[in-house]
């Protein structure tokens, strides 16, 4: 367990560094003067001089080769500095601590709401195996995986917001704002949540203590509550857990849609901003909340069902 | 043809199989059976609901939304198909050397593996081809960079089973050599599950370079590409739905599409897979 999750920790830091050096690299290898381009976004195109665009070389270290400024980014990351926003000024860390609430909030929801449509939808389907109820839900969930989200998201505008007017466009703030873009976000783990309720619930159906349980008398539905449900949920967990990282990808696209005020969409303007620093903090964020969140998953994983254990495996 | 005739049994991987290939044609055949030039703005005719001369519309420039989906499936169809084989060679090349040679190559590779897992591979591949800058090329790297993986997983898993049996003991003893074992022995033995995960790949591929050009990452206007108009319908969302609704439309098709036929590929080529899903 100890020796798990060491190795879990070190694989941490290795991908939060692969991941920093490598977006650091692309950010000096790609097409266009940096400092030129940070002059353009604070001064604007017609007020830029060579002047300014030396002096921002000059102050934020763009003259020393690559790996120095790296080095350098590293150290100040250590000492807790991430620096700040070159287009704003802004510290990072504050920028990214004041968005990551919002992303939080929405990615929950989503999860809430996935579960809520999920689960009951595969319960039904699995039984009334082969009714009009598992026709309805299978079909769904085929819709609702194979729906790309950003397509979602607008044609849910059009019917909610512009056509029947129940819910804002966009905005933050509110439950009624939120409902719309948790949906586009989950709609894709609600219809892996369904079948996967589905195939659980069938599963378990067919096993002995189940049939013993009828054969008690025991009403149906406790059946299916108390006995077959609670067995069926471990492998469910597991497959939610492992979801979760998805579900932080998506918030870039649906927070891009909704002009939700998180990390994925500070993440994409700061990407067109080639405001290096603002991306570095992003993906560090990203990439310790995502490697967090997969070894938790792990870790209630492995108390839900003991007979798991990481010996070898990752 | 009889593995046709065991595909056609499945009804879902069939109309995977015929709207693949519908689009596979229209995409080589698109000058033929666009109605009008993908590029050729009317601005007098700008925002046109759908009707018999513009079948879904036209955009706010005037082009036929109907063309543009048309030529949009040639770069679509570029970009899947390309990608996912440059991640299937990859991946096959990859875990077929961890799984071959185990010890020490093996946990390199698979600690490699580990960390690209260990990203959102979307994200990564966003901010790849954001730095990059705009171009085809760079999406598609960024695409192929973030989607091997699994590949290699699968390739991995299955040749350290393979490689245990016998037939490739026997081989061994007469005197084949390791390259020679990989090609002709386990390669064969992969292409099964390869097939399978190559099929939902190329959709899933699509999905995610549409994702990419609806941030405006990736290919520029005005090349008609799907993801891309449905960036641009979103502001006439209200006055012209038609903008995005016959993109997105698109999109789902074909991912469905290869999604079926991968399904379909997975019940003919391996029925044990059935069960499992494949990522």
């Amino acid at each position: 367990m100890f020796k798990y999750l060491a190795r879990r920790l070190a694989l941490l830091i290795v991908v939060v560094l692969g991941v920093t050096l490598m977006t650091f690299s692309l950010m000096h290898l790609a097409p266009g003067d940096p400092a030129e381009m940070i002059a353009m976004a604070r001064y604007g195109l017609d007020n830029l001089t060579v002047e300014d665009i030396e002096q921002i070389r000059v102050e934020e270290s763009l003259d020393s080769p690559v790996s120095v400024q790296y080095l350098c980014w590293l150290r100040h990351t250590l000492h807790g500095d991430f620096g700040c926003s070159l287009i704003t000024g802004d510290p990072v860390m504050e920028e990214i601590l004041t968005r990551a609430p919002a992303t939080f909030k929405l990615a929950l929801a989503a999860l809430l709401i996935s579960m809520l449509i999920g689960i009951p939808a595969g319960i039904i389907a699995a039984a009334r195996q082969s009714s009009i109820f598992d026709y309805l839900a299978m079909t769904g969930a085929l819709l609702a995986a194979s729906v790309p989200n950003f397509w979602l998201g607008l044609l849910l505008i059009l019917l909610f917001s512009l056509t029947l007017g129940w819910l804002p466009v966009f905005g933050y703030g509110g439950l009624r704002c939120i409902i719309l873009p948790a949906l586009t976000l989950g709609a894709g783990l609600a219809a892996i949540t369904t079948r996967l309720t589905r195939s659980s619930m069938l599963e378990v159906l067919q096993q002995d203590y189940i049939t013993t349980a009828r054969s008690k008398g025991l009403p149906e539905a406790r059946v299916m509550y108390n006995h077959a449900l609670k067995n069926a949920f471990i492998p469910l967990i597991t497959v939610i857990g492992l979801q979760l990282g998805h579900l932080l990808e998506g918030t870039v696209i649906v927070e891009s849609i909704f002009a939700w005020p998180g990390l994925g969409k500070l993440l994409v303007d700061s990407i067109f901003a080639r405001d290096f620093s603002m991306i570095q903090g992003c993906v560090l964020f990203f990439g310790v909340v995502f490697v967090l969140v997969n070894l938790l998953v792990d870790i209630i994983y492995m108390y839900l069902d003991p007979r798991i254990r990481f010996e070898r495996e990752f | 043809m009889s593995w046709f005739k065991m595909l056609a049994r499945n009804k879902l991987a069939l109309i995977g199989l015929i709207i693949v290939i519908l689009l596979v044609l229209s995409a080589i055949f698109a000058p033929l059976l666009a109605p009008h030039s993908p590029s050729e703005q009317r601005l007098e005719q700008a925002l046109l609901l759908p009707s018999m001369e513009f079948p879904f519309g036209t955009d706010d420039l005037g082009r036929c939304i109907f063309s543009r989906i048309i030529f949009g499936a040639r770069l679509s169809l570029l970009i899947g198909i390309t990608v996912t084989a440059i991640c299937a060679v990859t991946g096959v090349f990859i875990g077929m050397l961890a799984g071959f040679y185990g010890g020490i190559v093996d946990e390199v590779i698979m600690r490699l593996v580990d960390i690209f897992l260990a990203f959102p591979g979307l994200i990564l591949a966003l901010i790849i081809a954001g730095l990059m800058g705009p171009g085809m090329f760079n999406v598609m790297f960024a695409l192929a960079l973030v989607g091997w993986m699994g590949y290699a997983r699968v390739v991995r898993g299955t040749v350290l089973a393979e490689k245990q049996k016998e037939f490739v003991e026997t081989a061994r003893a007469l005197g084949a050599t390791d390259l020679y074992l990989m090609y002709r022995h386990l390669l064969p033995n992969v292409m099964a599950p390869i097939i399978v995960m190559a099929s939902v790949g190329i959709g899933h591929t699509i999905l995610a370079a549409a994702g990419l050009s609806f941030l405006g990452v990736g290919v520029q206007p005005p090349t008609p590409v799907w993801g891309l108009m449905l960036k641009d319908g979103k502001g006439f969302l209200q006055t012209a739905p038609h903008l995005t609704i016959f993109p997105g439309l698109a999109i789902m098709v074909t991912v469905l599409a290869f999604n079926f036929l991968g399904d379909g590929l997975r019940d003919l080529l391996d029925p044990r897979l059935k069960e499992k899903r494949i990522e």
